[in-house]
């Protein structure tokens, strides 16, 4: 039984390799390349012929002139491309609320008039530690920094923050959020 | 709306697409798996003729139980073998544009292992571990594969019912053939396309390195020139500063493996973080559709039962026992996520829900999922076999990380992995139906079929099994220096690392609290071992199962017959369930999550 078994066993896996290992993800490469080609290379943000950045993966920022993505545990610098990974810290290690406070001391330190509560993303690591987003409550507690070190009217930043807000998927998929990177280049872009 | 409001009408919603699915998906793969022409055969059926003759299969003949657990067997463990092998000699393969040296042989072992027997348990980082031809000739043929493997298991269970008097269950290459080429690959073709218009990466680039806005700071640590990190008198690695302004950006054809990776109820992720990269998974409405993935077909499957054995009814009541223990176990998880953490709260921090944020313990977890759809994809990975993750399930509250764990735990039969998911809750059904029978003082039947000493003992052997691997492998893991050293968190949570890792391999879902190293040679072997005992031992019980119930005389339906298409059928199947559950893991669970939780109150 074992060696009439055995030709079936090997053929097959040998065919169901090329067809679904090889045949496959070439087909759908294929496609993806004719069909949607900025998404399948990865959807960079190219500036002056330069790519500053993919719209899905985001940056460390800590120059209070930009908004600050959330924390990020990526190894050896934050948002490492090559290492997403989130702080696995559990609730209750001490680990975990030294890195709050320090993340919240930091936050203050750049704006000290700024006594708001802390919305929660803004110091906590998410999950992959290239969180592109933050939500419109992390912007808008930053809203006042950045418009007091570009000298711009607070106003002037709000509704920059509100047009860059994504809404929740037909109101009840996922959750508002801001694409920190493409905020900050409109904020560059501004004169 | 507030968030409560919002996340029920959520998962009415996404309920309600996923029953949607269960009619016309079941009556499909129905009608494949019994040979019936339907448009898709007729488009496949001369490639898959061509395919028997190349491989030398009649795909008329029949086999035994015995020859169709030889077949599954010998081909799992070929499949394991390619799998090693590409991964050891990766370095002089094609398509690894970053060079990536050969796995290590423990980790090439376990990852094997995880991938034939459908854990995908991950101890590597896939963008800094695997070349692109290991990724997709490796481990995603077996993504498929075993998918496959897990199907042709449960609808062999299922001619064990449907037929009588008969000595066969099917020809397991026809099988496994028709469940790849007519329910899997198409479903991952379309799937794979819907994925890359949303931002999902599919090529074959090497990695690409962008200038970003602004100027990184960060201490670097200190290698010697053998690479090992250099360490200080008090044994803290010494660091230097450094900076960049490069980011470097992981490429590959993620698309095609992602699809795969839920439809199959795999999990495996092309890059570390799994389906919390935005590259993986990078909207509300690719989780939406990832989510569906991973329930689509084992939900399915019970409307495929129902037709097999010619009474759909029974397959809804297996559908509704499913849902009566999943939807309890998503609010729960939601409940706890969303109302935070207080040691958070103490230090000033707004957990509180709003329009403008989701609040919450957010540790872990991405800005574009939120405490909703995060919990809602745990308890999803968890009752199913699939184990991607979209948070990290390690920072979750202590009650919050007890729903993915317990889940697992009860088996993963709600609705369970692609098959698996059918035929473990179908032992149930067997040991409630027994239960039952003694309770009223007579033979117990399911279906038609006397259950008799065989085949109660080969369903308690395979419902003990997982349990048993669960349970030894985390009391030598916690007795041993290679296994506490590997534990991220202090205290109790530590402890539900390691019970999570052998829950996670012996059920075959490859989720984690990934605070564990678990790439060392204690962990990759014992785990390895784990996910190929409680994956092949309890799938040689149900096939052995099948092939004593095809050759029983099917019994007529008499006064004395217990009905098992009703609600109180229901009540017994969710029953036997959480019997068997709780049972065996209150002990463990109180260590770990319970213990953590009650900790959390007495925190200074």
């Amino acid at each position: 039984m074992f060696t009439r078994t055995l030709r079936p066993a090997l053929s097959l896996l040998l065919v169901m390799t090329v067809l679904t290992g090889l045949a496959y993800p070439l087909l759908i490469t294929g496609i993806a390349r004719v069909a949607f080609p900025q998404q399948a290379a990865g959807s960079l943000v190219i500036q002056h012929g330069k790519a500053v950045g993919s719209q899905l993966i985001g940056q460390s920022f800590s120059d209070p002139k930009y908004f600050w993505s959330r924390p990020s545990a990526t190894t050896p610098q934050p948002y490492n491309g090559v290492a997403s990974t989130g702080s696995n810290l559990g609730p209750l290690n001490p680990a975990l609320i030294d890195g709050v406070k320090a993340q919240a001391k930091a936050l203050h330190d750049a704006d000290p008039a700024n006594t708001q509560p802390i919305p929660v993303e803004l110091v906590t690591a998410s999950a992959s530690g290239l969180d592109p987003e933050i939500s419109p409550a992390a912007a808008r507690y930053q809203a006042a920094r950045v418009a007091r070190v570009r000298g711009l009217p607070t106003g002037r930043v709000e509704a920059l923050i509100a047009s860059h807000t994504q809404g929740r998927l037909l109101g009840l998929f996922g959750e508002p959020r801001i694409n920190v990177l493409e905020l900050n280049l409109a904020l560059d872009g501004l004169h | 709306m507030n968030a409560d409001t919002t996340f029920y009408l959520m998962l009415l919603v996404f309920l309600g697409l996923v029953v949607l699915c269960v009619k016309p998906l079941g009556s499909y793969m129905a009608d494949v798996m019994e040979g019936r022409p339907n448009f898709a055969v007729r488009i496949g059926g001369r490639f898959e003729g061509l395919l028997y003759r190349l491989c030398g299969i009649d795909p008329a003949g029949q086999m035994g139980w015995k020859h169709y657990a030889i077949a599954l067997l010998l081909f799992n463990v070929l499949g394991a073998l390619i799998v090693y092998a590409l991964q050891r000699a990766q370095l002089w393969l094609p398509l690894n544009p970053q060079k990536f040296a050969a796995v290590s042989p423990d980790s090439s072992f376990n990852t094997a292992v995880s991938f034939i027997t459908n854990t995908n348990w991950q101890g590597y980082s896939g963008e800094s571990t695997m070349g692109y031809l290991v990724q997709m000739a490796g481990l995603a043929v077996q993504n498929f594969m075993s998918a496959a493997t897990g199907i042709v298991v449960a609808i062999a269970l299922v001619r064990g019912f449907a037929r009588h008097t008969v000595s066969t269950i099917g020809n397991f290459w026809v099988d496994i053939t028709r469940s790849t080429l007519y329910i899997l690959l198409p479903l991952s073709v379309v799937f794979a396309l819907v994925l890359v218009s949303q931002g999902v990466i599919q090529n074959f680039d090497g990695y690409k390195d962008v200038t970003t806005l602004e100027r990184v700071s960060y201490q670097n640590p200190k290698t010697d020139a053998a690479g090992n990190p250099i360490k200080d008198a008090a044994g803290n690695a010494v660091t230097e500063a450094a900076s960049t302004q490069t980011q470097t950006l992981p490429m590959g054809p993620i698309a095609s493996q992602e699809s795969i990776k839920e439809l199959g109820t795999n999990g495996g992720g092309f890059l570390n973080a799994n389906s919390a990269h935005p590259y993986e998974n990078p909207s509300p409405l690719t989780n939406l559709l990832e989510m569906l993935a991973i329930l689509a077909i084992p939900f399915a499957l019970t409307y495929t039962f129902g037709r097999m054995v010619g009474d759909t009814r029974q397959g809804w009541v297996i559908l509704a026992a499913m849902l009566v223990l999943l939807v309890p176990m998503i609010v729960l998880a939601f409940q706890i996520e969303q109302h935070g953490n207080p040691l958070i709260a103490r230090q000033g921090i707004d957990q509180l829900a709003s329009a403008t944020q989701s609040g919450g313990n957010m540790e872990g977890k991405e800005t574009r999922f939120g405490i909703a759809a995060s919990s809602l994809f745990a308890a999803v990975t968890t009752a199913t076999s699939c184990g991607a993750v979209n948070s990290m399930h390690d920072s979750m509250m202590p009650l919050g990380g007890f729903v993915p764990l317990f889940l697992i735990e009860l088996g993963e039969l709600a609705p369970g992995g692609v098959g698996t998911g059918l035929y473990s809750v179908l032992m149930f059904a067997i040991l409630g139906v027994f239960i039952a029978g003694l309770m009223i003082g007579r033979t117990p039947e399911y279906i038609g079929k006397k259950i008799e000493a065989l085949e109660m003992k080969l369903a308690s052997v395979f419902i003990l099994t997982t349990p048993f691997v669960v349970l030894i492998g985390t009391a030598v893991a916690v007795s041993v220096a290679a296994g506490k050293i590997a534990v991220a968190n202090p205290g109790a949570h530590g402890f539900s690392e390691i019970l999570y890792a052998f829950s996670s391999a012996a059920n075959n879902n490859g989720s984690a609290f990934g605070g564990i190293s678990a790439n060392t040679v204690f962990y990759n072997v014992a785990l390895g071992l784990a996910m190929f005992i409680a994956r092949f031992w309890p799938i040689v019980a149900a096939l052995a199962i099948a092939g004593s119930l095809a050759a029983k005389k099917r019994v007529p339906v008499s006064d004395g017959t217990m009905p098992t298409h009703g609600p109180l059928f229901v009540a017994l199947l969710v029953g036997s369930v959480l019997l068997i559950g709780v049972l065996t893991y209150v002990p463990a669970l109180a260590l770990g999550p319970v213990v953590e939780h009650f900790a959390l109150a007495a925190v200074k």
